[in-house]
């Protein structure tokens, strides 16, 4: 009798899981299918010589041995690293100072706000298209048409008067302070709430003590800060490593070597040369490089909270 | 009392506050506003005349952008683009955060982990092998095939942002709508949704700007003048070898405009997704 009444109810318990399930099919249809799929494929690409059609030839890890070698790639990589510096240094000590500027009790607070987060809501393409035109290095009877070079003329600084885009010297500058003008609204929004969050009494506490506003600063609140200016950092270094859309309408004279990055150097490989096995394995050692980076830096602040 | 120090001194401070604040603020305007005083010069007059505002306004720079520009159909592609993927993402990720917060069945947990885990792991260059899948299935040059690949994009977030709401919601209303007699799908429909509104809200904006925003994937996969979207027609048109500056500014403040105007209107609500720490706190969930 207790034999015969189990299946059933299992069945029945099955059958009920198996309709809840059905609730998750859509997405983890779509997510197996463009994102578990491609993300094997990568790495299976990767140890192939592919041109994109036409037989793969399966050749081990000859890519990634091409890949150690790749000065352009290597320097490509520098590239990065310095807009990434930039980022980390003069764009989010702006996006602190206006955070903190923000967070006393300051009149329109609510504009700043406002007007801060534009730049980030804008696509990388308007961004780069925009600051093209304003740089622009053309002249129209002996005058610089873009608005930069006109300014510099106007407050007398004609020899500063350049192409900014295309000189190796400023090229990467120019990309990087564009980058930080779209992306320091982010890094504030964050920032403001993190500080908007520290118990005002600690504040109070610190005036008590005879503490002055500099050192109530360093004192209070960067430490109760470090979770938040963390996150801002590791998500800063993820968003400026991976940072290419904005060159690529930034700089419209093509690619040139002193302005690429490791992701142009994929888009490249792949739509360029063709060598879809290169591309995957560029991809592979740069998804590497910023998982370790990425973890390296969570597992520092997770000790910095428990110190 | 005019004359107190402090107050002289703490009207001053929030003077240069105040100061500070404003040429950021300038900053930040003022290429938008050169934008937008570009696209309304002339061809004759844009590389000569250095004025703020121009004398005369061409507004006839958007009639040439709209019609010859293209800008009609790449406008039209992007509002088809940003308003299926986002319904798409709304409908499939608010089942599943549904299923994995209330349902129960073998290898949940597990699942939920995947989608976690694929949002903590950086993918550059996964365009790659997507294109390369895409080209497999036959669905490059086509709407559905940059709108599956969309969906995927904004899933897992959208995922997890409505599993964390669906998890604090008090699960007395959806067992009185169950002694009603709602079955599973009656109750997300009738339940649960309605109560989400302020996450769906965070999400819909999200995914909104970032499908209007999105540029690599449209040009990988779309190569057809009639099925590209905005980004992609800015960059065609940018790309050309006499560029029209006036009409292709015209055509960034015609892509720019409802982004801004979205974000007014939703203000709130970004601000409340980035700083609830949903968004920025998913490499510390901890």
């Amino acid at each position: 009798m207790f034999s015969k009444a189990v299946p059933r109810h299992n069945q029945a318990i099955s059958f009920d899981a198996f309709k809840n399930f059905l609730f998750v099919l859509p997405a983890v249809g779509i997510f197996s299918i463009f994102y578990i799929y491609p993300f094997f494929d990568l790495f299976n690409l990767s140890l192939h010589q592919w041109q994109g059609i036409g037989p793969k030839t399966f050749v081990g890890l000859q890519n990634f041995q091409e890949l150690w070698g790749d000065k352009v790639w290597w320097s490509s990589m520098g590239h990065a690293g310095y807009i990434t510096l930039i980022a980390l240094t003069f764009q989010n000590a702006l996006a602190f100072a206006l955070a903190v500027a923000c967070d006393r009790e300051i009149r329109m607070k609510r504009f700043y706000t406002l007007i801060f987060f534009i730049p980030p809501v804008l696509s990388e393409v308007i961004v780069g298209i925009l600051w093209n035109w304003i740089l622009n290095a053309g002249t129209q009877n002996g005058q610089p048409i873009g608005l930069f070079n006109h300014l510099l003329v106007q407050v007398g600084l004609p020899n500063l008067v350049h192409n900014w885009l295309s000189d190796p010297a400023s090229a990467l500058t120019c990309i990087a302070v564009v980058h930080a003008w779209k992306g320091f609204g982010w890094g504030f929004i964050m920032l403001l709430a993190g500080l908007q969050t520290i118990d005002r009494q600690l504040y109070e506490v610190a005036k008590v003590d005879g503490a002055g506003s500099w050192t109530t600063f360093w004192n209070v609140t960067v430490p109760m800060m470090v979770p938040v200016i963390m996150v801002v950092v590791i998500l800063t270094i993820l968003g400026s490593m991976q940072v290419f859309v904005l060159i690529l309408s930034l700089v419209n004279q093509g690619l040139v070597y002193h302005t690429e990055v490791p992701v142009t150097r994929i888009l490249s490989s792949m739509s360029v040369t063709n060598q879809f096995g290169y591309a995957c394995a560029q991809a592979v050692v740069f998804g590497i490089i910023l998982v370790v980076v990425s973890f390296a830096l969570k597992s520092l602040s997770n000790r910095m909270k428990q110190a | 009392m005019f004359f107190n120090k402090h107050k002289i001194e703490n009207f001053f401070k929030s003077a240069l506050i105040h100061v500070f604040l404003m040429i950021v603020v300038v900053s930040c305007l003022f290429p938008i506003f050169w934008m937008v005083r570009s696209s309304l010069m002339s061809n004759a007059t844009i590389f000569v005349d250095p004025s703020l505002i121009p004398q005369e306004l061409h507004w006839s720079n958007y009639v040439v952008a709209w019609t010859k520009g293209n800008f009609a159909v790449y406008f039209l592609n992007s509002m088809i683009y940003t308003i299926s993927v986002v319904m798409g993402i709304v409908v499939v990720s608010s089942l599943a955060a549904f299923a994995f917060s209330r349902l129960k069945f073998p290898g949940r947990d597990f699942l939920f982990y995947i989608f976690v885990a694929a949002m903590m792991i950086p993918l550059p260059g996964s365009f790659v092998p997507i294109f390369v899948l895409m080209n497999k299935l036959h669905l490059v040059n086509t709407r559905l095939g940059y709108i599956l690949c969309m969906i995927n994009v904004g899933l897992c977030l959208s995922i997890l942002l409505l599993k964390t709401f669906f998890d604090k919601m008090p699960s007395d209303l959806e067992d009185s709508a169950r002694m009603d007699g709602c079955n599973r799908i009656q109750i997300w429909w009738h339940v649960a949704l309605p109560l989400a509104a302020p996450a769906l809200a965070v999400i819909v904006i999200y995914n909104s700007l970032n499908v209007w925003n999105e540029y690599i994937l449209a040009t990988l996969l779309l190569s057809d003048n009639n099925l590209m979207p905005l980004q992609r027609g800015l960059m065609v048109f940018n790309g050309a070898y006499q560029v029209d500056y006036p009409v292709l500014m015209a055509g960034l403040t015609m892509t720019a405009v409802p982004i801004i105007a979205i974000y007014f209107l939703m203000q709130k609500h970004i601000v409340k997704g980035l700083s609830s720490g949903t968004i920025g706190g998913l490499y510390d969930p901890a």
